[in-house]
């Protein structure tokens, strides 16, 4: 591609968000890292630097839209193909929730209507472009809403289905939208969770989504095994599965 | 923060130990877990032994925390968090003309535990160790930061350099690389016979980067025959390295049998003409990381396991030296490689490891009789006036290794003063005693 890139990463904190912005930085995008802990993403942008990148730490609460147009204002400045990616998230426990229900607002901010709101504002601006690739990462707990983990399955499964529709607008324009689900990744946020299995690394996550962002693919499960094993759970007649405790 | 349950090893696979691991990815994290549970910091688990090992207690995984902080290109000064490895440091800089002025035999070894183990390379001779090119270290006791530089806190940062990450979670180290010319160096390899050709060779030899690969297993006329390496760095690059290949499993016992051993490095001796020897160019990784090709070499020492004995005598001990080779040939007991080379006096630290004289590394399976056999080397390497080094240590007696280090009293003192409620305490420090005078 002669065109040059630039991704805005939301959530650039994370893990997999680090091992993300590394891979693109490698490729020679700008990257604009956007998230709560500045000192922190300060850090990751030095980091890319240091390594011959370009880079840049930006403010993004999913929780606050007002900071919103600062962030897309700065994207609009850069030229060539503008990008974003979503690894903006939190999980609470259920037993949280079940505790406390007014934590399911702030869950579906950060999981959906945080991130969506941004994406729609960015949305314009890919469609005035031409082109552009939203990489959007869900998680395989939007499939089916499970007693352990359904208000966060929900927001997953409500952005998903937001991706969707995004997609279909997009490509009208030249644009694209992936969906991501990864299953179990060595994150901090999974670190220490019991009943964790077939665990990928950060950077293999980050590897399959640039790799199905070449390809064009539209959604995609990473590792590709769990296409498979969340195939299984969606089969399952749900009275049976509302018996069962996965 | 969440901690995890996990097993581990030191990379020789005989010390084993269960913890409760916590593995931060920003230094707020970092922070928080240590205000409410202070723990020894470890890195990539390369040292051998115990000293990456905390049973039944708690560690702090650092290798998630592996930023470059800052790096300029004119002065070569670089900071980053103890969590990125060398390896993958030297294949940032490299291309953009620096390097780490030290790395050790594995690209995988973490600054962090570099600079607790203040290891040496093959450079050691002209660039001492690698904790005499560290600026600043930052430290986390607790929530408490404090900052140590050869001249600041400036036993602090002696007590820290080769510490065994006794005075705190070393969580950001500040080095000043050092230039290099292209991405690659000019190698030159020549046969050696014996062992007194060998001390010759490495005395006369002019290289920057110097190595002696001998083979352990040869006895009487063909004592302490090998091959030397010597190596400059210059210009040029190559393509990189093709994919590494991994052990699957834990090989058989046999694998590194003494007959098989004795092919091997009868073959590796082979390979190298005689007289003038042969040059090439090699790689940077492929020159200062040759095992780092094959990933968890250390499983093909079968599932018991196995042991690196180091030590260095001073200069004028070659004839201990060459006892130490003859009990270790005549045991029948050593694997292939064994490496011999002349370290200079550079050392950063209380308990770093290097003298002037020469060192000596050999692995040995974790079989029986080995223990005897390691314990008869640290007597004559005792009375030498010599020592082991605590990187690849498992076997070592407290009293002994104190006896080694003559600065360990003053280590003791300081690491008192930077840890008071021994919470740094590691498997190795407990065994050998390590954090009492006596």
């Amino acid at each position: 591609m002669s065109d040059s890139h630039t991704w805005i990463i939301l959530g650039a904190t994370s893990s997999m968000a680090r091992a993300f912005a590394r891979r693109v930085s490698a490729e020679g995008a700008t990257v604009l890292l956007a998230g709560r802990d500045m000192e922190d993403m300060r850090k990751t942008a030095a980091d890319l630097v240091a390594r011959g990148g370009r880079a840049e730490a930006l403010p993004f609460d999913a929780r606050t839209p007002s900071g919103f147009d600062a962030l897309v204002e700065r994207g609009r400045t850069e030229p060539g193909v503008l990008n974003a990616a979503v690894f903006v998230g939190s999980m609470p426990e259920q037993s949280a929730i079940d505790a406390d229900p007014g934590l399911i607002d702030g869950t579906v901010r950060d999981n959906f209507t945080g991130p969506a709101h941004l994406l729609h504002m960015l949305a314009p601006e890919i469609e005035a472009r031409g082109a552009g690739t939203i990489v959007g990462v869900g998680s395989v707990a939007g499939d089916r809403g499970r007693v352990g983990n359904y208000v966060y399955g929900a927001a997953k499964a409500g952005f998903a289905t937001y991706l969707s529709g995004l997609r279909n607008r997009l490509n009208r324009a030249g644009g694209h939208v992936i969906t991501v689900k990864p299953g179990f990744v060595d994150t901090a946020m999974t670190w220490g969770i019991e009943g964790m299995f077939l665990v990928a690394s950060p950077d293999a996550v980050a590897r399959d989504i640039l790799r199905a962002a070449a390809k064009g693919r539209n959604v995609i499960y990473t590792p590709f095994f769990w296409r498979w094993i969340m195939l299984i759970i969606r089969l399952i007649p749900e009275p049976v599965f509302k018996k069962l405790s996965i | 923060m969440r901690w995890n349950t996990v097993e581990c090893t030191g990379w020789g696979r005989v010390h084993r130990a269960t913890s409760q691991v916590a593995r931060p990815e920003r230094l707020s994290t970092l922070s928080a877990t240590l205000a409410d549970t202070p723990a020894p910091g470890v890195g990539n688990r390369r040292s051998y032994g115990d000293a990456c090992l905390n049973g039944d207690g708690h560690a702090v995984d650092m290798t998630r925390m592996d930023r470059i902080l800052s790096f300029d290109r004119q002065t070569g000064v670089l900071e980053a968090e103890a969590g990125l490895t060398i390896g993958a440091l030297a294949h940032v800089t490299a291309p953009q003309g620096w390097l780490p002025a030290v790395m050790p035999g594995t690209g995988r070894a973490t600054l962090g535990g570099c600079a607790a183990m203040d290891v040496h390379g093959k450079n050691h001779h002209v660039a001492g160790s690698f904790g005499q090119h560290v600026l600043s270290v930052t430290l986390m006791q607790g929530d408490r930061r404090v900052v140590a530089t050869p001249n600041r806190n400036k036993s602090l940062f002696r007590a820290t350099m080769g510490g065994l990450g006794q005075t705190g979670v070393i969580a950001q180290l500040k080095l000043q690389l050092k230039p290099c010319p292209g991405t690659v160096l000019e190698v030159r390899e020549r046969r050696i016979e014996c062992f007194e050709d060998f001390i010759r060779a490495l005395d006369g030899s002019q290289a920057d980067y110097v190595v002696g690969w001998i083979d352990a297993a040869a006895t009487g006329a063909h004592l302490g025959r090998g091959v030397l390496e010597e190596a400059q760095l210059t210009r040029g690059d190559t393509p990189p390295r093709s994919h590494s290949r991994k052990v699957p499993m834990d090989a058989p016992g046999f694998a590194l049998s003494p007959p098989v051993v004795r092919l091997f490095n009868a073959a590796y001796y082979g390979r190298i003409p005689p007289g003038e020897g042969r040059a090439r160019t090699r790689r940077i990784d492929d020159f200062f990381f040759p095992l780092d090709k094959i990933h968890d070499w250390n499983r093909l020492y079968g599932k018991r396991g196995f042991h690196q004995f180091q030590c260095v005598v001073p200069l004028d001990q070659v004839a201990a030296l060459r006892e130490i080779l003859v009990e270790i040939a005549e045991a029948h007991l050593a694997s292939p490689l064994a490496v011999l080379k002349r370290l200079g006096p550079g050392r950063a630290g209380h308990m770093s490891f290097p003298m002037e004289g020469y060192t000596l590394a050999v692995d040995f399976p974790a079989r029986d009789g080995i223990e005897a056999l390691i314990d008869q080397l640290e007597q004559l390497c005792r009375q030498a006036g010599g020592r082991l080094y605590l990187a690849k240590d498992a076997l070592a007696h407290g009293e002994a290794i104190k006896a080694m280090y003559s600065e360990h009293g003053d280590w003791v003192a300081e690491t008192a003063k930077a840890d008071p409620d021994g919470a740094y305490e590691t498997d190795m420090t407990r065994r050998l005693t390590l954090r009492s005078a006596r």
